[in-house]
């Protein structure tokens, strides 16, 4: 017999649900930060105005680094997390 | 073909960001679930130690000074250490968290090195301020790796640690060779550019 009350037994499977809500932002808040910098400061994306620009310049470009970061974060690091995520839960109930 | 010092800056400014967002997953899932798969246990230790490795170039190509040559130095030598401590506790051949608080020194030591080889004063320019800031705020956050080195399951000292590395990144990326902050530059700065 379960003594506990459904809220009780809900309370993890909310708290899981927050943290993998929480952890998917991350990825596509960074790249959205990304492209509001490239939209505020567009000389900064020097792709747009490459004309006698050098390797540094062209190779190098804050806001896109930025957006490529957010994109790492989202598209290799967390599709396992999340399953961890699901799986560690899982295996608590 | 090397790059100017402030594009140097932008690197280290995302290899600072992917750290932060590596932390801050950890912070957010628990290290028990970080740590399920060996590549993600490694991530970001292994990120702090090559960020150390690529500190050694950054020494030998841009030694204006002596004391720029030092601070590098032990900025890089500091960097290899931590993320080998914490290589080590994620591999399991440390065992005492103590080793943690060699990131607390790490710290430590990289903001000094910030404010000891930036010469001018806060508003000289936007990268002098830039130096100022982050290295006081990096020797402050330091409380953050202690407190995770003291209490290592607390959610605060996790978050703390994360966002530092974020915010650290954000002034990295603001960095510029020559450029006014809040609208004062000292004449002898140069000639800003865009």
């Amino acid at each position: 017999m379960n003594a506990e009350l459904v809220s009780e037994l809900k309370a993890p499977l909310q708290r899981a649900a927050t943290r993998a809500r929480i952890v998917s932002a991350l990825g596509p808040a960074t790249v959205l930060g990304g492209v509001g910098w490239a939209l505020v400061q567009p000389y900064r994306v020097t792709l747009l105005h490459p004309r006698a620009q050098g390797f540094w310049w062209l190779f190098v470009e804050p806001p896109l680094l930025v957006i490529a970061a957010g994109l790492f974060f989202y598209f290799v690091v967390l599709p396992g997390l999340l399953e961890d995520l699901e799986e560690e839960h899982a295996t608590a109930q | 073909m090397q790059p100017p010092s402030e594009h140097v800056h932008w690197l280290f400014a995302t290899g600072f960001l992917l750290l932060g967002l590596c932390l801050l997953g950890e912070a957010i899932v628990g290290t028990e679930v970080w740590r399920r798969r060996a590549w993600r246990a490694y991530l970001w230790p292994g990120l702090v130690f090559a960020l150390g490795v690529l500190m050694w170039p950054v020494m030998t190509f841009y030694t204006n000074s002596a004391i720029h040559m030092l601070a590098h130095g032990s900025w890089a030598q500091m960097l290899m250490i931590a993320g080998a401590a914490e290589l080590g506790l994620a591999r399991g051949k440390l065992h005492s968290q103590w080793w943690r608080l060699a990131v607390a020194a790490g710290f430590v030591v990289s903001g000094t090195a910030l404010l000891v080889h930036e010469q001018n004063t806060w508003f000289f320019q936007r990268s002098s301020f830039l130096h100022h800031l982050m290295g006081w705020t990096i020797v402050i956050a330091a409380v953050f790796p202690l407190a995770r080195a003291i209490r290592p399951l607390s959610q605060v000292a996790a978050t703390g640690f994360a966002l530092t590395f974020v915010v650290a990144s954000v002034m990295l990326y603001c960095d510029r060779d020559v450029a006014p902050v809040f609208g004062r530059i000292s004449p002898l700065a140069g000639t800003p550019h865009r």
